[in-house]
């Protein structure tokens, strides 16, 4: 594998520290009265709104003299409904993490031998605008490319899409929930979205595939299939782990890993050859039946038990089931499943069931999200550029998304110049050393910027390579974009600071506006602070933000979200105004109509396929720097099926190091010998593995599943990276 | 007088610590130190698996060996629905407490006292549920006074199959286990 030199991050946390005692009178720019918390003595209690993850619950923050205490769940708030996750009641940690940024950094030297010194804002961002305008002046601001992920960087957005730019990416897309927004807009013309639109608690029988409810901890999902366990609906999960859901489910289906769309497209010819599919429903809004009854013909449960393993008898029995409890009954579209390239397919295959089983907009299955309406902010319009977006060229992946762009596309165009050079990359909230595929490509991509800059809390990996490192208030310290996500009322939520930020960093949206100033855009942010934007928006809805202030929540009065409330049916985004069960935009490319299973590589021999997912208590690689939920998970392990281990000699608790099939080596990580996993694959948690030395709770602890992920598999159909398909093998430490 | 105790559906319960750090800032317990945990119990070969979730504490046990064993009384069963404290003024942080305990509940505090659940009894004379019972995202934990026949707790033990850790103790716990 190809090295690089590492840019040293040096030895500014002496530094960063005398350099934000001196800073901290700084942090005067928050206003408000919110604070007065600081002068008197007993419980402040303060609704907002929660970043731990994307969900984006209610909180009550407690602040107990003047110091943040804890977290609760807003009792208003629809998707916490009073209770916060693990994560969300741990945030507490994340204020009083000692790691994190303190002060805005500067590389002081030439790449490769550089230091960095502790300076200013004014400073940092005078030296941020004129590298931006240097590269814009020389390049075009088509070679700026910006990643932001979460609601957080709104403002920074706004602020880029002033200065011209047109390349956003987000790791939400081509790394998790891209391939199944993208199969469910082909089928239904709509997308699944964030919070999901799967009525958990309603429903009688419902099948996760890979979905680990409980571990993911996504709050309004988890109580929701609580509440389903309590009721005795039918689980079917579909693993080959046995996860925690799998450990509630009447059905535990241990699938050979890559094999999915084998099953799927069995339990399809099942529906179809017992006749269990909803008749009426197919005949009146679907699109393609007849074709796809014989394009299924050969996939019979016998042809699906060889490539999945799984019993003819028991995908009788699951899919009859499913059809048993319809409409009130759904195959889970899961969140992050850019698994093996093919995976647009796969979600076809279960929007497909889905729409057999007549469940769309139906109660105990998939609900209608309704969002309320909230007027935005009259900016003056962005700038007219006229150049294609660098991330897909020629359109190579036809429904590849324009909000989110593709990721690894940028990092494709900054390594090769083609079709145009990139040289400035903006972070904002994503580490994307750890969250893209193949490290040394973005180690590859970052040496060929002019301008790196990242916008961060924690001195996170990507921070390490950055030329200017900006430290962001935390989302406890600060106000942000309302949130207004769709879901089963439609509500609004707010999100404004508890504490003050502890040192010298400053708030998203106060960064974005003095950006814009240091880059002649003053004109773009009409308002002064943000609290007049918030205002403006709330009260144009004929909201009161003071009551929204107060109360962290809005609620708008509840419509109907299902057919069972009186719901009219109607699919007028796709071109046959049909649920496309043969899908007429992919022919049109080219592209398979029907969904295609692809038998997945296999490890070469004493190799075994690495899986990851999510710890309960982490979020990425972004959570591990909290003192809180480090006391919780502090490090990962690595699941090998305990008979395996015997014949390997491996030993539970004992350190190994990974070994992938290109020979790339993981820090070491602990065995956790385990029955609940396949012998075919290995798991581990993922985000950790940090090589940031400034992350001092998190550096070396476990190893990195991004780190062995150097094969990926792009999906031809909007261009997510497959992360499945590598192999590890062990070596003794 | 109230008998308090906690009622845990482990059939619920998805391991996801939230207890955990619920109580974490709640008490404030120190780095390093929690006052209860997730326990996972899994029987069987791959894939006939079944496994048990248990969120696990002090059991504020009716015939407590901590109390038993004090020497100086800091150990004690509270008026508080008898609730298991420690009065720690009283503690000399002798340990003998956590070797008597069957549960592995306690552990010194940095500033040198004996400490564990308390069932929240902050929370408890405010009306309040214990910190753990009211974030549960899976709503799998109840608590309440089993001297009253109404109330959540004495209807569950009524009517669901349960069961308590380590009986043969004799310590009679009062946190149950449903399964």
């Amino acid at each position: 594998m190809e090295k690089f030199t590492r840019r040293k991050f040096l030895e500014i946390s002496g530094a960063t520290f005398a350099g934000a005692g001196l800073a901290f009178g700084g942090t005067k720019l928050i206003d408000n009265s919110l604070f007065s918390a600081e002068k008197t003595s007993g419980v402040v209690k303060i609704p907002s709104y929660c970043s731990i993850c994307f969900w984006k619950c209610g909180l009550v923050a407690y602040v107990k003299d003047g110091k943040l205490w804890k977290l609760e769940g807003n009792p208003l708030d629809p998707l916490s409904k009073g209770r916060l996750c693990p994560r969300g009641n741990g945030g507490v940690g994340q204020h009083y993490d000692p790691d994190r940024l303190k002060a805005p950094l500067i590389r002081t030297s030439t790449r490769g031998k550089e230091e960095w010194k502790v300076s200013t804002w004014d400073e940092a961002l005078t030296f941020t605008a004129k590298k931006l305008m240097e590269i814009k002046e020389k390049y075009g601001p088509q070679s700026i490319a910006v990643f932001s992920h979460g609601p957080g960087g709104a403002f920074l957005k706004h602020t880029f899409n002033a200065f011209g730019v047109k390349n956003f990416a987000a790791p939400s897309f081509a790394q998790c929930r891209g391939p199944r927004e993208v199969a469910f807009e082909l089928t239904f013309g709509e997308i699944v979205g964030s919070p999901e639109r799967t009525d958990i608690e309603n429903s009688k029988c419902f099948a996760l595939i890979g979905t680990h409810l409980g571990e993911n901890m996504h709050n309004s999902q988890v109580q929701e299939f609580a509440k389903a366990v309590e009721r005795g609906a039918t689980i079917i999960v579909v693993d080959p782990r046995f996860s925690i859901a799998a450990s509630k489910a009447k059905y535990y289906l241990p699938i050979k890993p890559g094999t999915d769309t084998a099953l799927l497209l069995a339990w399809i010819n099942v529906l179809i050859e017992e006749n269990l599919y909803d008749k009426d429903f197919v005949d009146k809004y679907t699109f393609g039946f007849e074709q796809l009854k014989e394009y299924v013909k050969p996939f019979t449960p016998e042809w699906a038990f060889v490539e999945t393993g799984i019993e003819p008898d028991l995908i009788r029995e699951t899919v009859r089931e499913l059809a048993r409890y319809k409409p009130a009954s759904f195959v889970h579209p899961g969140r992050h499943v850019n698994w093996y390239g093919n995976d647009v397919q796969r979600l076809r295959a279960v929007a497909i069931i889905n729409a057999l089983l007549g469940n769309w907009n139906h109660k105990g299955a998939f609900f209608k999200p309704v969002k309320m309406n909230i007027p935005k902010y009259p900016y003056p319009p962005y700038p007219e550029v006229d150049y294609e977006v660098v991330y897909n060229p020629n359109n190579k992946y036809p429904f590849a998304g324009e909000d989110e762009g593709l990721t690894q596309g940028i990092r494709d165009a900054t390594i090769t110049g083609k079709p145009y050079p990139i040289k400035a990359w903006v972070v904002y909230g994503t580490n994307l050393i750890q969250t893209l595929p193949n490290q040394a490509e973005t180690l590859k991509a970052i040496q060929n910027l002019d301008f790196l800059l990242v916008i961060d809390v924690i001195p996170s990996e990507i921070s390490m390579w950055a030329d200017v490192v900006l430290p962001e208030a935390i989302y406890l310290e600060r106000y942000d974009e309302l949130n207004v996500s769709p879901f089963k009322v439609p509500f609004v939520g707010i999100r404004q600071p508890v504490v003050p930020p502890p040192h010298d960093q400053r708030e998203g949206w106060w960064i974005a506006r003095e950006l814009a100033k240091k880059l002649g855009l003053e004109h773009y942010f009409p308002w002064k602070h943000i609290e007049e934007y918030l205002r403006y928006r709330v009260e144009a809805a004929g909201l009161s933000y003071e009551q929204l202030k107060k109360d962290g929540i809005i609620l708008g009065s509840s419509q109907p979200i299902y057919v069972e409330d009186g719901l009219q049916l109607e699919f007028s985004n796709t071109p046959t105004q049909k649920i496309e069960l043969y899908s007429t935009q992919l022919a049109e490319k080219g592209l398979s109509p029907f969904p295609t299973y692809e038998r997945p590589p296999e490890p070469p021999p004493g190799y075994f396929r690495l899986l990851f997912g999510r710890a309960p208590v982490h979020t990425f690689s972004m959570t591990q720097s909290n003192p809180i939920l480090m006391d919780m998970i502090n490090e990962n392990e690595v699941w090998v099926n305990s008979d395996v281990a015997n014949y390997l000699g491996l030993k539970n608790g004992v350190y190994v190091v990974l070994v992938n099939q290109d020979g790339v080596k993981s820090n070491k990580v602990k065995v956790r010998l385990t029955q609940r996993i396949r012998p075919d694959c290995v798991y581990m948690y993922h985000g950790f593995g940090h090589t940031s030395k400034l992350l001092k709770r998190a550096y070396l602890k476990g190893a990195s599943d991004t780190q062995l992920i150097t094969r990926y598999d792009i999906d031809p159909v909007m261009g997510g990276t497959g992360m499945n398909n590598n192999f590890v093998t062990f070596e003794k430490v | 007088m109230a008998r308090y105790a906690m009622v845990i559906d482990t059939t619920k319960c998805v391991g996801c610590m939230d207890c955990v750090v619920a109580c974490k800032t709640e008490n404030n317990v120190p780095e390093g130190f929690n006052r209860d945990w997730i326990t996972y119990e899994t029987i069987g070969k791959f894939p006939n698996l079944h496994m048990e979730i248990r969120s696990e504490r002090c059991n504020h046990c009716d015939n407590p060996p901590c109390v038993y064993t004090c020497p100086t009384g800091a150990s004690h069963i509270s008026d508080i629905g008898g609730i298991v404290l420690v009065d720690y003024d009283k503690c000399i942080g002798c340990k003998a407490c956590i070797a008597a305990c069957p549960y592995d509940a306690r552990f010194i505090h940095p500033d040198g006292y004996a400490t564990k659940c308390t069932f929240c009894e902050h929370r408890v004379v405010q009306g309040l549920d214990p910190a753990c019972v009211a974030t549960c995202p899976t709503h799998c934990m109840y608590f309440g006074d089993l001297e009253d026949p109404n109330s959540e707790v004495s209807k569950l033990l009524q009517s669901r199959k349960y069961r308590v850790l380590n009986p043969e103790s004799g310590t009679k716990p009062q946190v149950y286990y449903l399964i």
